[in-house]
């Protein structure tokens, strides 16, 4: 977990999705609310950046998103993460966890084999 | 600086397509300056084309390395010790950079993973704009400091052409007439002078059009 997401860049939302993950959800302060002036606007670029190379290596772009919340919003943090693990569920494994289970199954059956 | 552009991934992926062991050479120079070839986007370069192959199915080993600069042979021999044991490398360096890497290291391909663009400077974050075109022959002291090669769309050297209108270029009205702003410019410092001072023409010997060109400095070989 990070405390702020202006330390966000791109290669560590990519390299969540190699290390496993289905999805990743990015939550900033709120906008105009940020203690360093633009880190979560920056955040929400970088994400969106991520967004598009998801989409064009056919990951699926939906797997990563940006909520934004102030500190004192509990309710509305669950409702948000509820919301992103329901999309995620819907969608199912990324393509490299199939892939990675497909792997793994293929030399399960060669070590029985 | 030297600028560029990202390649579109799916041509990346095409290039590495027969590979499964490659090496991503980033550049601390100008392209990192552009955001495009440092460090970062080897990081960036290398997990996108990790994740793509993997949901294809058909795995990519990446060792990730930015050197200091690639356009000078010191810095490119640091990387002989691994070369050899890689299938072969995708430079996001410019131009010169992964063609002095093809140069040094010849029996492994290089791969251009950015499309240079050119000699320009940052005129706000995310945006880049060309300022010269290396005639060999700067003009830029009887010109304001405005570059008629640079920023006329015609490289003409005696004021505006007929295609200037309202300050504007003919080739788009979002690119400003290159002789307005030299004209503008000379009026602000009362040079008005220097306007008839120009060359009768400009000789491009000094340019592109011998070829490849060489500067070779005696006093400091």
């Amino acid at each position: 977990m990070l405390p702020c997401t202006g330390r966000i860049d791109e290669s560590l939302l990519l390299k969540a999705f190699e290390n496993g993950a289905d999805g990743v959800m990015v939550i900033g302060c709120l906008e105009g609310d940020c203690h360093y002036v633009n880190g979560n606007i920056r955040a929400r670029a970088r994400v969106e950046r991520v967004y598009n190379i998801l989409g064009q290596i056919n990951i699926g772009p939906d797997r990563v998103r940006m909520y934004n919340l102030s500190a004192g919003e509990g309710a509305k943090f669950a409702a948000f993460a509820n919301e992103f693990v329901g999309k995620i569920e819907e969608l199912g494994p990324s393509p490299i966890n199939v892939s990675r289970k497909a792997e793994h199954q293929k030399s399960i059956q060669e070590v029985e084999r | 600086m030297i600028t560029g552009t990202p390649k579109p991934i799916d041509e990346i992926l095409e290039m590495v397509e027969p590979y499964d062991n490659i090496i991503v050479a980033g550049c601390f120079g100008c392209v990192t300056v552009c955001r495009v070839g440092g460090d970062k986007e080897v990081q960036v370069l290398s997990s996108t084309l990790r994740l793509a192959r993997e949901a294809l199915g058909k795995k990519i080993e990446i060792k990730e390395v930015c050197l200091e600069r690639q356009c000078d042979p010191e810095y490119l021999e640091l990387m002989r010790p691994y070369v050899e044991d890689h299938q072969a490398v995708l430079s996001i360096a410019c131009g010169a950079g992964i063609q002095f890497l093809a140069e040094k290291f010849t029996i492994t391909p290089v791969l251009p993973g950015i499309n240079t663009g050119f000699l320009g400077v940052t005129e706000r974050q995310g945006e880049w704009a060309e300022r010269c075109q290396g005639c060999g022959d700067c003009v830029l002291h009887l010109t304001g400091g405005i570059c008629p090669v640079t920023r006329c769309a015609k490289s003409i050297f005696h004021g505006p052409c007929g295609g200037s209108v309202s300050g504007k270029c003919e080739v788009s009205k979002d690119v400003a007439c290159g002789w307005q702003l030299i004209l503008d410019r000379l009026k602000a410092l009362d040079q008005m002078d220097n306007y008839g001072k120009i060359k009768p023409y400009k000789g491009w010997d000094s340019s592109r059009d011998g070829g490849p060109r060489r500067i070779i400095r005696e006093d400091m070989i």
